[in-house]
């Protein structure tokens, strides 16, 4: 192998090819040609490095520096001042809000610090596109070892002792599932990867699958070998392109390698895997809609039991997985699973991958152990809510979360805790939002969302969610009556109790829990006939408080229909018969003047 | 590309081989070369002296060791100069080095812990991160 003395990790995750990484790794590599660099330094393409807030990124090693939104304009001064003659160029370093001061090195930086990478361990570190580099961090030592030196069973109850639970939303115990696919005898049997990441917000199962797909290849490979199936199968978006398309080239490197198709490393075990890309209906995320969907038909769940695991896809026992599942499994057989379960709380091991986004300071891809607070994610990690607002709510767990006030921020995050709260894990979103954030017009978001994404097959759901919109809209026109909120909860239980599949079944989550931690603000909305947080239109008087109003005239530049009147030192007013209820004034006034 | 399948041999193979290019980026190094590469370092044969040490890492397969550049440290009449560092210890300055200078400093001083007299100007170093 070539020694280079220094190796430039830049981020190829989705986020950082959008703000042109890409483009930026050609600047660089012609500009270290230019220099005479080409042979010391070496570029390096990764998956997402998880701070997206601040993409493109490029960290160097050997020192571990962090850059932030670089562009190709910089590149010639960076290559000659670190590259050539050493000096870490500080203007592009990070800088930290809490304490202004740059923190040059990646472990430094808070976003990093409370972090423990298990699922995503290799994030960053390795090229996402070489299965060498990945070999070389420990990569398919699992999959020899159980091939090997363990039995199907041994590596059942190895993930067993673990208490790995889905990381896909429900949280059933992967040793369990894996344990009752090895029981029955009908053959052949399947394992599935579940890509179909479907919530709002959500971008877990993507990075994993940018930044380290043979993780998710290798998992597979060792529960195919755990319940003696010898096909597996990933369903993934076909809107993820990119993880498509690193998937392939991981495949066609693993079975080049012969750790993908006949007789593996030599052990007599068979294992092929293809890809399925989705067409991205929210449904068909569910496991059995997901299997329906495979065998070519209309993706609908089905009434269990029998479970997937007796009777799957083509009615043959099938164990379906998450992606972020199947990438914790190789270290657990490679370390036990007693290491595993060292970290998170009694119901919930290891870690946990959350997508962080909505109004938080970092936006971005974050893996902390179970049990960690929600203040310690919102605060510590995400850098707090910008630009001087409060924090109001974090969602969690999509469209069928809830979203949870600031009273809870202490919970400590697992299964169990979010369950208590009438919330659930979901996959991993974590939407935050501040105090301009209407919770009934959120509710009223997400409860449109599950009616479009319907799969239309049982009534509670399809007709039921479809009544729940209907008063939320009246409530959100201002034609609310306070017996609509306990219309809406009694509503709300019934479909959750009589749903088919687990999308109906929580559903009513974001409904239920706003009205549970924010029944003031229905309140405001149906008896006040105001929106506190001057979102719902129809509830917005559109008036000038000439007190509050420092005569600056942001309002009427922002106005597109010359509604406001201003002069420099008099109040703005508003003409109510021009104004279209756009709400560009209250967006642009900064002292909060227009209610 | 069709390769002959791999046997566990092969994959823990493949992990040495690659190990040095992964282990750069994980920390935990034993020791640090610095290259002084101001513009009178380059133009005194800085860049030599880059290549002999890299090729040395490379064909003794050595991954606790990394090189790092760094500026002009104030004394161009002596470049090139590199500063050797064995963790835990205070770094060491060599002045007027040759490509045999630094090869015989990487057996010396890196290898066996013994640092070279006859090249050495001075402990202590500048910062960088």
């Amino acid at each position: 192998m070539k020694t280079y003395r220094t190796h430039l990790m830049v981020c190829a995750g989705t986020g950082c090819v959008s703000c042109g990484s890409l483009n930026l790794k050609d600047h660089l590599e012609s500009e270290l040609k230019a220099r005479g660099l080409s042979d010391e330094v070496r570029v390096v393409i990764t998956g997402c490095n998880g701070f997206c807030a601040e993409g493109p990124i490029m960290v160097v090693y050997p020192e571990g520096i962090f850059y932030k939104k670089l562009t190709p304009d910089d590149i010639p001064f960076l290559v000659e001042e670190h590259f050539l003659k050493g000096r870490p160029v500080e203007k592009f370093l990070y800088s930290e809000p809490t304490i202004k001061e740059k923190v040059p090195l990646l472990k430094d930086i808070p976003f990093f610090q409370y972090q423990v990478l298990r699922a995503l361990r290799n994030r960053g570190l390795i090229d996402a596109e070489n299965i060498d580099e990945y070999i070389a961090r420990d990569g398919y030592a699992a999959l020899s070892k159980v091939l090997f030196s363990m039995t199907p069973e041994e590596v059942t109850q190895e993930i067993k002792i673990s208490g790995l639970r889905g990381r896909g939303g429900a949280g059933f115990p992967t040793g369990l599932k894996w344990e009752e696919g090895r029981r029955y005898n009908s053959f052949p049997k399947y394992v599935i990867c579940n890509g179909d990441e479907g919530d709002p917000g959500a971008f877990m199962d993507r990075s994993v699958l940018e930044a380290d797909p043979h993780s998710v290849l290798e998992g597979m490979i060792i529960c195919g070998y755990a319940l003696d199936a010898h096909q597996g199968h990933i369903y993934v978006r076909a809107e993820y392109p990119l993880a498509i398309h690193r998937l392939n080239i991981a495949i066609e490197q693993a079975r080049n390698y012969g750790l993908l198709g006949k007789d593996i490393l030599g052990s007599g075990f068979d294992f092929d895997i293809s890809i399925y890309p989705g067409a991205g209906a929210f449904v068909c995320g569910e496991s059995t809609a997901l299997m329906y969907s495979l065998e070519g038909k209309r993706g609908m769940p089905r009434i269990k039991p029998p479970r997937s695991t007796e009777a799957g896809l083509w009615g043959q026992p099938t164990v379906l997985n998450n992606v972020e599942t199947l990438a914790n499994v190789p270290p657990i057989l490679l370390k036990g699973g007693e290491w595993f379960a060292s970290l998170g709380t009694v119901g919930s091991k290891g870690t946990k991958v959350f997508a962080l986004t909505g109004t938080v300071n970092n936006v971005g891809l974050i893996e902390v152990p179970m049990g960690t607070t929600l203040q310690t994610i919102v605060y510590d990690i995400g850098g707090g809510i910008p630009e001087k607002r409060e924090f109001k709510a974090v969602q969690i767990g999509g469209p069928s979360g809830a979203c949870l006030p600031a009273s809870l921020l202490n919970i400590e995050v697992d299964f169990d805790s979010l369950d208590e709260a009438g919330a659930m894990m979901g996959s991993g979103g974590l939407v935050v939002m501040n105090d301009s954030t209407c919770m009934v017009d959120t509710a009223r978001f997400f409860t449109d969302f599950s009616v479009d994404e319907s799969c239309g097959k049982c009534v509670p759901c399809r007709v039921g969610m479809k009544v729940m919109l209907n008063i939320l809209n009246r409530i959100v026109e201002g034609k609310g009556e306070m017996e609509d909120i306990e219309r809406l909860e009694r509503l709300g239980h019934h479909i959750k109790e009589s749903s088919h599949c687990g999308l109906g079944k929580t559903a009513p989550n974001p409904v239920l829990s706003t009205i549970r931690y924010f029944r003031n603000e229905y309140e405001a909305h149906i008896q006040g006939k105001r929106c506190p947080a001057l979102v719902c239109v129809d509830l917005i008087q559109f008036h000038v408080d000439q007190e509050k109003c420092k005569m600056c005239g942001l309002c009427k530049k922002a106005c597109p229909m010359e509604a406001i009147t201003w002069e420099k030192k008099t109040p703005a007013n508003i003409t109510i018969e021009k104004c279209i209820r756009c709400r560009s004034c209250i967006q642009a006034c900064k002292f909060r003047a227009i209610e | 590309m069709v390769m002959a399948k791999l046997t566990i041999e092969d994959l823990k193979r493949i992990k040495e081989e690659v190990r040095s290019t992964t282990a750069l980026r994980e920390g935990g190094f034993r020791a640090r070369i610095n290259i002084h590469m101001g513009t009178c370092g380059i133009a005194a044969g800085a860049r030599k002296l880059m290549s002999a040490v890299l090729k040395e890492i490379e064909e003794r397969k050595i991954n606790d060791v990394i090189v790092t550049t760094s500026g002009c440290a104030g004394l161009c009449s002596r470049e090139p100069m590199a500063t050797v560092e064995i963790l835990g210890k205070p770094p060491v300055k060599y002045c007027d080095l040759n490509e045999d200078k630094m090869r015989e400093i990487f057996t010396q001083h890196i290898l066996k812990g013994e640092m070279v007299e006859a090249y050495a100007l001075a402990r202590g170093s500048e910062t960088t991160y």
